[in-house]
C-alpha cells in the first residue's frame, strides 16, 4: 500500500524512534553547511559595491526571514493535517514549529534592524515588509500563547491548529508585500523567477547558509518534536519500554 | 480517504479561502494606508491633500544635489522619471545617500511647491555586485543590470 509510510507516522512510538534516527543526519550538514557557507560570506565573498562591508549581515538575515516562512507553512501544513486526520502526532510537529519560527523570525527583525540603522538611517520604520514581519512574530507567540492557555491536550491541539491554518495568508502576503506596495525594503535578489541579482561568489555561500539553516530548523524540529511526543504519551506503556530500553543502553 | 475526512478536509480549505478572500479584500481597500510612501507623479495627480504630512519616494536626480555652504541644509530634486519634486532638507543624510539613489524622505509641501523634508532615508536595490564589477560596468557605459525592478 502506498499510504502505509503515512500510516506509520500517526504512530508515537514509530515516529519517537525514527525522529532520534534522523537527527543526525540534518544537525552534521546543517553545521558544516552553515560554518561553511558563513567563512564564504563574511571572509570570501567581495564588498558591496553600494554596502561595502556592511551588506554581510545578509548571510544571516535573509535565511532567518527565509526560515521565517518556511518554519510557518509547514507549523500549518501539519496543522491542516492534524485536523484533517485527527492526527496526534502531526499536531505535536506543528506545536513543535512555534518557538523555533519565533526565533527565526525575531533573529530575522533584530538583524534586519541592525542593517537598516546604517544603511537607510533608522532602524524601524513601518514599511509594509517590515510590518507584516512584526506580525508573523506575534502570529507565533499568539499561537503558544493560545496553546498554553488551554489545559486539555487534545482541545488546545485543535483550537490552535484553526489559528495556524488561517494565519498562513500572511506569508504570500510578507513576499509580495515588496511588489505591491511602496517599499523602503528592497526588493528579492534571489527567490524569483528571473535571474538571482547577485555573482556567484556572494550567491553561493548565501545558499548554503539558507539550506543550512533549513537542516538546522530540522534537526531542532526533530528533537522537540520527541520531547512533545514524550510529554503527550507520559502514560503509555510504550514510553516505559523505551526509557528502560535507553537507560539499559547508557 | 473517508467521508469525514473528506468534509474536513473541504472545510479547513473554505476556511482558508474565506481567509484569503478577505484578506485580499482588506488589503485593497487599504491600499494607500499600507503605500509607504507616494512617488513625484502621485504627488504631481494630486493623490495628497494639501498640507498632509506624507512620505515622498523616488530617486535622487543627477546633478540635482547642491549643499548650502558652512550649514546642515541640502537641495535636491526628486524623480520617478516621469515627474520631479525640489525637497529641501537640514541634517545628516545617510552614508548610501548619492545621486542615482533611492530615497524616501518624511515631510510636508510648502506653499512653493518644495517638499520640506525632516527625515531622509536612504533606499538601495536588490543588485548586489563588487566594486570592480560595478566598475568596469560604468567605464563600458551600460547600465548596471536591472532585472525585474
Amino acid at each position: 500500500m502506498a499510504w502505509t509510510w503515512f500510516h506509520r507516522l500517526a504512530s508515537p512510538p514509530y515516529v519517537y524512534s525514527l525522529a532520534a534516527r534522523l537527527t543526525p543526519w540534518f544537525a552534521w550538514p546543517a553545521a558544516l553547511l552553515i560554518v561553511t557557507g558563513l567563512y564564504g560570506g563574511l571572509v570570501v565573498a567581495p564588498p558591496d559595491y553600494q554596502q561595502g562591508e556592511g551588506y554581510r549581515i545578509l548571510y544571516v538575515h535573509v535565511p532567518s526571514a527565509w526560515m521565517s516562512l518556511m518554519v510557518y507553512t509547514t507549523m500549518a501544513a501539519a496543522a491542516g493535517i492534524g485536523l484533517v486526520w485527527r492526527m496526534k502526532v502531526a499536531h505535536a510537529v506543528a506545536a513543535s514549529c512555534a518557538a523555533l519560527g519565533a526565533t527565526f523570525t525575531f533573529c530575522a527583525l533584530v538583524t534586519g534592524s541592525l542593517w537598516g540603522a546604517p544603511m537607510w538611517g533608522t532602524y524601524w520604520e513601518w514599511d509594509p515588509r517590515l510590518t507584516f514581519e512584526l506580525v508573523l512574530l506575534f502570529q507565533f507567540l499568539g499561537y503558544m500563547g493560545l496553546r498554553a492557555a488551554i489545559e486539555d491536550v487534545q482541545r488546545a491541539d485543535r483550537v490552535s491548529a484553526v489559528l495556524a491554518v488561517v494565519g498562513v495568508v500572511n506569508v504570500p502576503i510578507i513576499h509580495y508585500s515588496v511588489e505591491w506596495w511602496n517599499s523602503l525594503h528592497q526588493t528579492a535578489s534571489v527567490m524569483k523567477l528571473s535571474k538571482p541579482s547577485m555573482p556567484p561568489e556572494m550567491l553561493i555561500p548565501l545558499l548554503m547558509t539558507g539550506l543550512g539553516f533549513t537542516l538546522l530548523f530540522g534537526a531542532l524540529l526533530l528533537v522537540r518534536l520527541r520531547a512533545e511526543v514524550l510529554s503527550r504519551e507520559r502514560a503509555a506503556s510504550w514510553i516505559r519500554e523505551v526509557v528502560a530500553g535507553e537507560a539499559a543502553r547508557a | 480517504m473517508t467521508p469525514t475526512r473528506r468534509r474536513r478536509l473541504i472545510l479547513v480549505l473554505g476556511i482558508l479561502a474565506g481567509v484569503g478572500i478577505a484578506g485580499a479584500l482588506a488589503l485593497t481597500a487599504f491600499q494607500k494606508n499600507v503605500m509607504f510612501f507616494f512617488d513625484p507623479s502621485a504627488v504631481a495627480a494630486g493623490e495628497v491633500k494639501q498640507g498632509q504630512r506624507f512620505r515622498l519616494g523616488g530617486m535622487v536626480s543627477k546633478g540635482s544635489v547642491q549643499r548650502v555652504p558652512g550649514t546642515l541644509e541640502v537641495h535636491f530634486t526628486v524623480t520617478d522619471f516621469k515627474h520631479e519634486l525640489p525637497v529641501t532638507y537640514t541634517g545628516i543624510l545617510p552614508d548610501l545617500f548619492r545621486e542615482g539613489q533611492g530615497v524616501v524622505a518624511h515631510g510636508r509641501l510648502n506653499e512653493n511647491g518644495v517638499f520640506v523634508a525632516d527625515e531622509v532615508l536612504a533606499k538601495h536595490d536588490e543588485n548586489y555586485m563588487p566594486p570592480e564589477v560595478a566598475h568596469s560596468l560604468k567605464k563600458n557605459e551600460q547600465p548596471a543590470a536591472r532585472e525585474g525592478s
